[in-house]
């Protein structure tokens, strides 16, 4: 089947099976390797893109029922200039990440959560990284780098 | 997972005359389904998507009637029932996660009736209707057990119909693994008398609790559920609880969620 | 105050950046032109005897390229155990054959018996459905205890047991031991089980291998700690393959925790099928295939009795284990219940008598190894849970009783068998006990009682061993492997410098660390340096990350080739300055003659090496490349007071983790901010351990807790903020750095805080309870409560 939609701003388009994931298409067909794929029943998060302004698993979403759609994956995250975005710098600034698997997907969730709510307390953000399963560190750092993100009042004007 | 074909129309009715090819299954947001097919528990040759139904997308209050469409998903029910039936918003923004609520809808969740669902609890009580393509059916009817629903073959749920309670609360204690509840009550106060549903507990799947219905009918108080006590037998028992802590907490969310309400 | 960017600095991670741009490179990342997909057929039973496998139909399906079973392996050997035991009669431990595909029986659900290869991972997973096996089951052994009597059926038939080894330790002590507990003023006795757990590093294993036809030359990609160990088994002992004809690159790692130390089967598979269809070949696990195929951890059932005397004394300790091998031997199995666990059992105590008693038993399950912490978990766990259960039945304050028997004296030798160089255990107490308000507990807990829900305090001490060493003790311990580490120093021209580590970095930032220490000695920008590691082709023989030893021993060696590097550097700089060598000293990178104001810059000094025109060329060789192998004295042995405060909901029984406090004692420290990180990430996994985790078989060896729908991962909102110090620092006293490791501290010292916490909660709500078994999940929490009901006031 024909597939097409828009990645990070750029038309995108390729044959796939009816079976073919999201996260498989973006992987294999695009080379976009940032998704990662850490679980096999839609619970570990790693693979967290923006699907028309909304997170999903992308582990959990046909490729072909993106047709036509907005798609956004680490790989869009960065500043125009290539420099880190705001929440995106926050994880490095507070050591948000260790081993850097779930880190895509803790970044896209994060900027799915800053969007509905920009100032999230800490309770919200932990209630809301539910679907995101980190091994490494505990959370504690991630917690405190959405926190500090969500300081930022450029967020707000994104 | 097998492949598949893959349709996605646009209207009830060519989606019910997709569903009508052989080995044809029903695509409403995939959450629970597309996990199921890759571990090949599922099989279908066609998948029809019924998530690009316009006519199965809204969040309408009607009066006292809250009418939520078929295909829409558990994020948009959170944010756009909050103000005419808070407690079922407060159910859809609960159910799994927020990338799992963008996708999964009320219309799949009926459908599917898992024994450990939040909605069917949410129907039940409420008393609600499930419009389908083909008729109207009643919560107490559409329930058949685990897994198991009054929905024929290709028959899809359109609309379901909340008659919106005086005051509701839903109360969810979570497994932890996979977060789904291990046992959760929605208890709702209607004009007529108060409904009880608990999830998540029972081999039958979700259950309405006649005895503490009826003694919060006549007084809607706590106290009312003194000495009334869901019997184990029936209750599930696996890794995460015995039937007999299943049935000590849908007494323990329940009591919550009366005196959250009172 | 710590030189910007140097020792004891928190500059940012480098790595960060191309985590956080989806750039990094992992190995499912990597794909190889032509190469096609390996899909592994697994048992669904746990023990049979496989009668037939029908594979025509399978090998005729699109895309399929070739059907493999043991018959493929004739002749290909087994997957080797790095670590020898030997039991307390002299005998050395039972060691069963491990094919790489099950040949003959399959031995615990997840066994690999056949594998389909195909042009597309779904081509080879619909032909593996066709792949038809009939295995005639057998009883499943799954219990240890019964494992032991004498009609057990058995895993192994031709061993004639299932008993892996029995080990004591001290044997010398047993009667001791015994006639002290038989004569003491007081006894406490109690039975635990350690649960066994599931590592879940986020990324799943991959093996990606090709085989160059031209030059008979291997490469394989792979999710590995330690890819020279992984070329030197698999090379030596599985494929006869010579270690310059194999290269291992382990590249960016998502997460071990000790589960990628091992060398599997997989990683055999994919090498050997390589060159057998000369196409790459690639398997990469899912989550479901991992957690039938990724080594456990834990599983230890323990009775463990503490002798007191009447002023709370400890006069001796006994310890009766048995540990679950699961089905076969995993790399370092054997290991894991001995030399890491019995070794700590004196924990932070004087306690004069220990003796230690270890029967490692083979059961229908996954074979079991290193996790996090790796028997140091275990032997905490017990110790310090017993500790709490003496204090209550004694009446003695449960810090209190750990005080009055805390070692205070430096060097300290255990009966035990180590020699703890430096700590300060009453310092790391006392700052736990301040930075969780202690003194404020009571007036908390009249609080929570106030709302209906039972508050409780935990405390835990533990003592930790890393860095095992040194080889040639190991050695005699069994060990089939010399646990040093290495590093190449190469500098460049310019004065830039490349490290190459044979530690691995699969989270823990060395490429940050390490390059923090080198440009610290040298008195660069760190940014001039540059941390190499993950592959045999580039850097030295080394053994890779595990057990908390990259800093202790990978960053010695690192130390020690950068001081050859120094003393090189400074005959140069003489030569240039026309001085004597020894009155060269080098400062914030230049060298200077001292008591003058001539000096000459790194850079010079570097240049002058690789274009040697002015240079001692008689005395000393151009260039400025420097290798060293760091074969630590000693462990070193972190410790820390660990507490934790607990809310129960008496009428779910779920428990709220309100706060905990770490107080730790890791020796010097290199970089707080990634120090804290490993500590948080250690203490949400003790938290996993006490409180959600369980890997749980039913009697017919069926895995229950299969996937993250019944393996219960902690999750953000599980969760607390942690406090964390490790300002009680006393200097490990053999290695360069003063460095003793933090990796794994988290996950040792905490399981034990939070039980005492949750029965403290539960005694001062007045239920008897006295001990509940890990996890401690709700519904364990209230049936405990229902059992030992309200003790009248």
């Amino acid at each position: 089947m024909d597939v097409s939609m828009t990645v990070n701003g750029r038309p995108a388009s390729g044959k796939v099976e009816g079976r073919t994931l999201l996260v498989h298409f973006l992987r294999d067909d695009l080379h976009l390797t940032g998704t990662h794929v850490g679980c096999d029943t839609s619970q570990c998060g790693a693979c967290v893109v923006h699907m028309d302004g909304r997170p999903v698993k992308a582990c959990s979403v046909l490729a072909v029922e993106a047709e036509g759609a907005e798609i956004l994956t680490i790989e869009g995250m960065a500043n125009p200039d290539g420099s880190l975005s705001v929440i995106q710098q926050a994880f490095q600034d507070h050591h948000g990440l260790q081993c850097g698997f779930c880190t895509p997907g803790m970044v896209m969730s994060a900027a799915a959560l800053l969007k509905d709510d920009p100032h999230p307390d800490e309770r919200t953000i932990r209630d809301y990284l539910d679907g995101n399963i980190c091994r490494c560190t505990g959370y504690h750092n991630i917690v405190k780098a959405i926190l500090a993100a969500s300081e930022n009042a450029s967020i707000a004007a994104q | 997972m097998h492949d598949f074909d893959f349709v996605r129309p646009q209207t009830v009715s060519d989606a019910v005359r997709a569903l009508a090819t052989p080995d044809a299954q029903a695509l409403s947001g995939g959450q629970t389904l597309l996990p199921a097919m890759k571990v090949r528990l599922a099989a279908p040759a066609v998948l029809v998507s019924l998530m690009h139904i316009p006519d199965m997308v809204f969040v309408r209050a009607d009066g006292d009637v809250l009418r939520v469409g078929g295909a829409t998903t558990h994020a948009q029910v959170a944010r756009e029932a909050a103000g005419a039936y808070p407690a079922l918003a407060s159910l859809a923004a609960r159910i799994g996660d927020p990338a799992v609520r963008s996708r999964g809808t009320i219309g799949g969740s009926l459908a599917n009736n898992d024994p450990s669902a939040c909605y069917p609890a949410g129907v039940l009580a409420s008393n609600a209707t499930i419009v389908t393509d083909r008729r109207e059916i009643g919560a107490d009817d559409f329930f058949q057990g685990m897994f198991t629903t009054a929905l024929e073959e290709g028959e899809i749920v359109v609309e379901v119909r909340f008659p919106i309670p005086d005051a509701a609360r839903y109360e969810k204690f979570i497994q932890p693994a996979s977060r789904f509840p291990l046992t959760a009550a929605f208890v709702a106060r209607h004009s007529g008398g108060a409904r009880v549903a608990i999830t998540g507990a029972s081999e039958s799947g979700v259950f309405r609790w006649h005895e503490a219905e009826v003694a919060l009918t006549s007084d809607f108080a706590v106290q009312a559920l003194d000495g009334l006590a869901v019997d184990a037998d029936g209750m599930i028992a696996d890794l995460h609880g015995s039937s007999a802590y299943r049935a000590h907490l849908a007494g323990v969310m329940t009591r919550r969620a009366v005196a959250a309400i009172v | 105050m710590p030189k910007d960017g140097g020792i004891g600095d928190s500059p940012k991670r480098r790595e960060d950046v191309r985590f956080l741009t989806g750039t990094g490179r992992y190995s499912d990342d990597i794909n190889i032109y032509n190469q096609v997909y390996a899909y592994f057929v697994r048992s669904d039973v746990a023990h049979g005897r496989i009668a037939g496998i029908d594979a025509e139909a399978a090998a005729a399906m699109p895309g399929v390229l070739r059907i493999f079973t043991a018959r493929d392996f004739e002749g290909v050997g087994g997957i080797p155990c790095g670590w020898q035991i030997t039991s307390r009669d002299g005998s050395v431990m039972n060691e069963p054959k491990h094919p790489v595909l099950a040949d003959g029986k399959v031995r615990h659900v997840g066994d690999p018996i056949a594998v389909v290869v195909a042009e597309t991972l779904a081509q080879a997973r619909d032909a593996a459905e066709a792949v038809v096996i009939d295995i005639e089951d057998l009883p499943a052994i799954m219990d240890m205890r019964a494992a032991l009597t004498p009609d057990a059926p058995l895993v192994h038939e031709d061993m004639g047991t299932n008993l892996c080894y029995d080990w004591g330790f001290v044997e010398d002590n047993r009667q001791a031991v015994d006639d002290a507990i038989a004569h003491a003023h007081h006894v406490t006795t109690l039975e635990l089980r350690n649960n066994r757990l599931v590592a879940n590093p986020m990324e799943p294993r991959v093996a990606l291998a090709e085989w160059n036809a031209a030059a008979d030359e291997y490469t394989l990609y792979t999710t590995s700690q330690n890819p020279h160990v992984i070329r030197l088994l698999m090379g030596a002992f599985v494929l006869g393959i010579p270690e310059h004809k194999l290269r291992v690159v382990a590249p960016d790692v998502g997460g071990g925790f000790g589960s990628k130390i091992f060398h599997y089967a997989e990683e055999a598979f994919c090498t050997f099928a390589a060159k057998a269809l000369r196409r790459p070949v690639k398997w990469v696990s899912s989550r479901s295939e991992a957690f039938m195929s990724d080594a456990h951890g834990r599983d230890h059932v323990t009775k463990i009795e503490l002798a007191l005397d009447e002023n709370g004394k400890f006069l001796a300790l006994r310890t009766e284990t048995l540990a679950n091998m699961g089905a076969y031997l995993s790399t370092f199995a054997p290991s894991i219940p001995t030399w890491l666990h019995g070794t700590l059992m004196a924990g932070n105590y004087t306690t004069p008598l220990i003796y230690v008693n270890v029967k490692a038993v083979f059961t229908n399950t996954v074979p079991v190894d290193a996790y996090r912490g790796a028997g140091r978990p275990e032997a905490t766990y017990q110790l310090e849970r017993v500790v709490d259960k003496a204090a209550r039945e004694m009446g003695i304050d449960p810090v209190d009783l750990r005080r009055r028997n805390f070692i205070t004296e430096f060097p300290y030798a255990t009966p035990v068998a180590v020699e703890y160089d430096t700590g300060d255990y009453h310092a790391t107490m006392d700052k736990l006990l301040a930075l969780s308000d202690h003194a404020g507990f009571e007036a908390r807990a009249e609080e929570s009682r106030r709302r209906g829900m039972l508050r409780g305090f935990g405390i835990a001490h533990y003592i930790e061993a890393c860095g095992i060493a040194p080889s040639n003790l190991v050695g005699q311990l069994g060990a089939r492997a010399g646990l040093y580490e290495s590093a190449t120093v190469r500098v460049n021209a310019t004065g830039s410098i490349s490290v190459m580590t044979g530690s691995h970095s699969h989270g823990q930032g060395h490429e940050t660390t390490f390059a923090q220490v080198v440009g610290d000695m040298i008195g660069i920008d760190p940014a001039q340096v540059d941390i190499i590691h993950g592959d045999t082709a580039r850097t030295p023989m080394g053994m890779g990350t595990y057990g908390s030893r990259s800093i202790a021993v990978g960053g010695s060696a690192m130390v020690r080739a950068t001081e050859k590097i120094i003393a090189k550097a400074k005959k140069i700089a003489a030569h240039l300055m026309e001085a004597s060598e020894h009155d060269i000293e080098l400062k914030d990178g230049r060298f200077t003659i001292a008591g003058t104001d001539r000096s000459v810059a790194w850079g010079d000094v570097t240049l002058a090496a690789y274009v040697p025109h002015n240079y001692p060329l008689e005395e000393i060789e151009p260039g400025l490349e420097e290798t060293a192998f760091y074969d630590p004295a000693n462990f070193t042995y972190p410790s820390g007071a660990y507490g934790c405060e607990v809310e129960v909901d008496p009428q779910t029984g779920k428990v709220t983790v309100l706060s905990f406090t770490a107080a730790d004692d890791f020796g010097n420290v290199i970089n707080p901010m990634i120090v804290e990180g490993q500590v948080h990430g250690g203490l949400a996994q003790g938290f996993g351990q006490a409180m959600m985790e369980n890997c749980a078989y039913d009697a017919d060896g069926q895995l229950i807790s299969a996937s993250y729908m019944d393996y219960a991962m902690p999750r953000a909102a599980d969760l607390p903020m942690f406090t964390v110090d490790s300002t009680c620092a006393t200097p490990c006293t053999h290695n360069p750095l003063g460095v003793k490791g933090c990796g794994e501290a988290g996950a040792i010292g905490s399981p034990p805080a939070f039980v005492n916490a949750v029965i403290d909660a539960l005694q001062r709500g007045g239920h008897d309870v006295t001990h509940i078994d890990m996890p401690l999940t709700p519904d364990r929490v209230w049936e405990a409560m229902q059992e030992r009901g309200v003790r009248d006031a």
